[in-house]
This record gives C-alpha cells, sequence and structure tokens, in this order.
C-alpha cells in the first residue's frame, strides 16, 4: 500500500471515500467536489511531489447503476511511485468535474479527449472542444455504453457529414495564431478562421 | 504489335530494311495507353499498416519501379494513381475526397487492402466502409494487409484496365463531381455498400 493513501486520509479526512490496492497499485477514490484541492496537495507536498500527470482518463460501466469514473493516473518522477486517482460521477447530475489544467499544463488535451469520449465536462478548462471527432460531430459521445458500436446515424448520413465538413476547421484560431504558418495561410481563410468558423453541416434529413 | 526502333549505326540489322527510317504506324489507343499504363505517377495515402506494405512494395526488393511507379508524388497535381492504403476514418473522408479533386485526369484509384475497401474489421461509429463511398475505385486489392506481391498484381490489373481504354470513349474521362447533396452515390447505395458482413454480423452492441 502506498503511504500517500494513509497521508491524505489524514489530511482530507471525509474527502477520501476508498482506498484499496489491486494488482500491486494503490487506488485512492476521491470527492469529485474537491478533485482539484487533493491533487495540488499531492502535486505541491513536498513528501508527496506527485510531479507527472500520466494520463486522465475515464470509466463506464456495464452495470447502468454504477457511475462514471474519472481517473488520474499520478506518478512522482523523483520518489518514482505511481498513485492512481478515481472521482466518482452520479450519473443523476451533470456530468461534471474541475479541470486540473491550472496544475499541469498536458491535462489540456487530456481533458479534451474525456470530453470527446465520454461528455464529461471540465470546469474552466481554457479551450474544451472535441479532440479527436471533429467539432461539427453530432453523434454523441462515443464510449459511452449507450452509444451504438456504428454510431447513431445511418452510414449514408455519416458520410454526408463526413463529406460536408471543413477540413481546415479542425483547428482552433489559438493553435493556428501560434503558429508561424498562420500568416502564410490564405486571406479569406484567416478571414474564415477569424469569424470562428467551424465547418456547416446541414440538418439530417429524416434521421433518427 | 509493338514499337519497332530502327537501327542507325547499320549494325546488327535486325529489323526489316525494307521500311524506310523514322517513322511506324500503330493505333493512337495503343499507343496513349502503352504509354500511360507504363507511367503511372502513385499519390499514396497510406493511413495504416498497408502504408508499410507499400513502402516495401517501392523498395528495392519488389521495386514498382518497374512498372513505371518510382515517382511517388506527394502532390496531387502530379499524380495519375490515389493508392489508399489503410483505413480511412470519416474524418479523413473529405480529405481525400479533395485530394482526389484535385488530381488532373487522367486518373485511377487503387483501394490497398480490406479496411480500405470494405472497412475491414472496424465496422465501426469512425470508419468509412469502403473508399468507394467518397471517390471511384478502380482496382481493389484484399489483403490484411496484402503482400507486396499482391499490390504488384492489382497494379498489373490496373494496367490492363488502362489498355482496355479507348480515347473514343471520353466519358470515362469525364470528372465525377459530388452531388447537391456532396454525396458520390445515392444514400440507399452507400447503405447497402455499409452493410455488415462476415464476422462484424455478430458483434454485441450493435445497432
Amino acid at each position: 500500500m502506498n503511504p500517500s493513501a494513509e497521508a491524505l486520509q489524514r489530511q482530507f479526512g471525509s474527502a477520501i471515500r476508498r482506498v484499496r490496492e489491486s494488482c500491486g497499485d494503490t487506488i485512492v477514490t476521491i470527492d469529485p467536489a474537491r478533485n482539484r484541492e487533493i491533487l495540488r496537495w499531492l502535486k505541491d507536498t513536498p513528501e508527496q511531489a506527485y510531479d507527472y500527470l500520466v494520463d486522465i482518463t475515464a470509466v463506464e460501466y456495464r452495470d447502468g447503476e454504477l457511475p462514471l469514473e474519472v481517473v488520474y493516473e499520478l506518478f512522482s518522477l523523483r520518489r518514482k511511485v505511481p498513485l492512481r486517482l478515481k472521482a466518482s460521477l452520479s450519473k443523476d447530475q451533470p456530468l461534471e468535474i474541475a479541470s486540473v489544467v491550472s496544475l499541469w499544463a498536458g491535462a489540456n488535451w487530456l481533458e479534451r479527449e474525456v470530453f470527446d469520449m465520454f461528455g464529461i465536462t471540465f470546469t474552466d478548462h481554457p479551450d474544451l472542444r472535441r479532440i479527436l471527432m471533429w467539432e461539427t460531430y453530432a453523434e454523441g459521445y462515443p464510449l459511452r455504453k449507450d452509444f451504438p458500436l456504428r454510431g447513431r446515424f445511418s452510414r449514408s448520413e455519416q458520410v454526408r457529414q463526413a463529406l460536408n465538413a471543413n477540413p481546415e476547421a479542425h483547428y482552433s484560431m489559438e493553435e493556428l495564431s501560434i503558429a508561424e504558418a498562420y500568416y502564410e495561410l490564405p486571406a479569406d481563410l484567416r478571414e474564415r478562421l477569424a469569424r470562428g468558423e467551424r465547418g456547416h453541416v446541414a440538418e439530417p434529413e429524416g434521421e433518427r | 504489335m509493338g514499337v519497332t526502333t530502327t537501327p542507325t549505326g547499320g549494325h546488327r540489322g535486325t529489323l526489316v530494311s525494307s521500311i524506310s527510317p523514322n517513322w511506324l504506324t500503330t493505333r493512337l489507343d495503343f499507343l496513349v495507353n502503352w504509354a500511360r499504363s507504363n507511367s503511372m505517377w502513385p499519390m499514396p495515402f497510406g493511413t495504416a499498416c498497408c502504408a508499410i506494405e507499400f513502402m516495401a512494395t517501392a523498395a528495392a526488393r519488389y521495386d514498382i519501379s518497374r512498372f513505371g511507379m518510382e515517382r511517388l508524388g506527394f502532390s496531387p497535381r502530379q499524380a495519375d494513381v490515389l493508392l489508399c492504403a489503410g483505413r480511412l476514418p470519416f474524418k479523413l473522408a473529405p480529405v481525400i475526397r479533395r485530394i482526389y479533386d484535385q488530381m488532373p485526369q487522367p486518373k485511377w484509384v487503387i483501394s490497398m487492402g480490406a479496411c480500405a475497401s470494405s472497412g475491414g474489421i472496424f465496422d465501426n461509429y469512425a470508419m468509412v466502409q469502403g473508399i468507394d463511398t467518397v471517390v471511384p475505385v478502380d482496382v481493389y486489392v484484399p489483403g490484411c494487409p496484402p503482400r507486396p506481391e499482391g499490390l504488384l498484381y492489382g497494379i498489373l490489373l490496373l494496367q490492363k484496365k488502362i489498355r482496355g481504354e479507348t480515347l473514343a470513349d471520353d466519358s470515362i474521362r469525364v470528372e465525377q463531381s459530388l452531388d447537391e447533396r456532396g454525396l458520390r452515390l445515392a444514400p440507399d447505395r452507400i447503405d447497402e455498400l455499409s452493410e455488415p458482413f462476415g464476422n462484424s454480423l455478430h458483434q454485441t452492441r450493435s445497432a
């Protein structure tokens, strides 16, 4: 058992919901409302020093009653110790949890991926957009258990929406403006991006 | 019928000497198709493991330059064959369509591998079920991935197909644009082409 688990219980008391060990990994389930506070403490306390956020991901269980879990994989580069934190989000309430981009800049894309695949909203995220699916994607969140494997629309509708998408609209204004190539873009493209154009897809005809 | 050359220096006089030098007769179709089929410049659109096999095909051991394809054009403006090697996600569908539209006529498309031809094992929400729902395809190469021999066989089939074309029928060179819905095929045709088959019939959670 990782001693950080006990330290967390001492420090945060009831905000630490559960501690267990599985396959040699210590898993700490925390109160989702206090996730940023707990992660900041783990990162900034010298005895803990979990300075590396390996991954953020999420789990939805086949049992529909169970809550979704947001999983934080931490690692202390100095002490060479891993730690896994989980925060359960009930399906009765809006799927929201505080963003940790202010602690680790690398959380930016990880949280976008979780948002894209599970529809979990990270509050205070600076740029919460889809990252894998395109921005006009309208079928929902692919890794949710209620999402059909082949998507919600018919294949012809999927092809129609894909072919009507604007392949240049996958980048945000911020990404393009920090790229040197931005000033070499055609003037009309720069103008369209400045207007925040993300491509336009007409409403599906007679679809579910 | 073949293209003959006339010796200039008088040595090795194996050709018919009664024909005057510097001219020959042939069918224009034959000559054009001979030239086209032996100098196809591919535009590789490699998205997955098929592209690795394509690289092997292009490298020294299999060497597609034997078939006049040694110049891999990474610009669609100077390419004749769009070679889609690998799976095509919906996110890349408008990209390959734009590349196809940017290629000048005459142009052909080879769909390399199971995923490009049918979606393969990826019968899911993210994958185009056969690139023929997006661009017209001339030759489908089966395999997962196809061996270089398989791709070469597909290339030879495409050469054979080109040699059967005729300039008299210019309809095959008419640009096929997307219709007003933005589709290449009728929606019911796309649905039919994308239907599950084989093992994907037994997938759970499918809709």
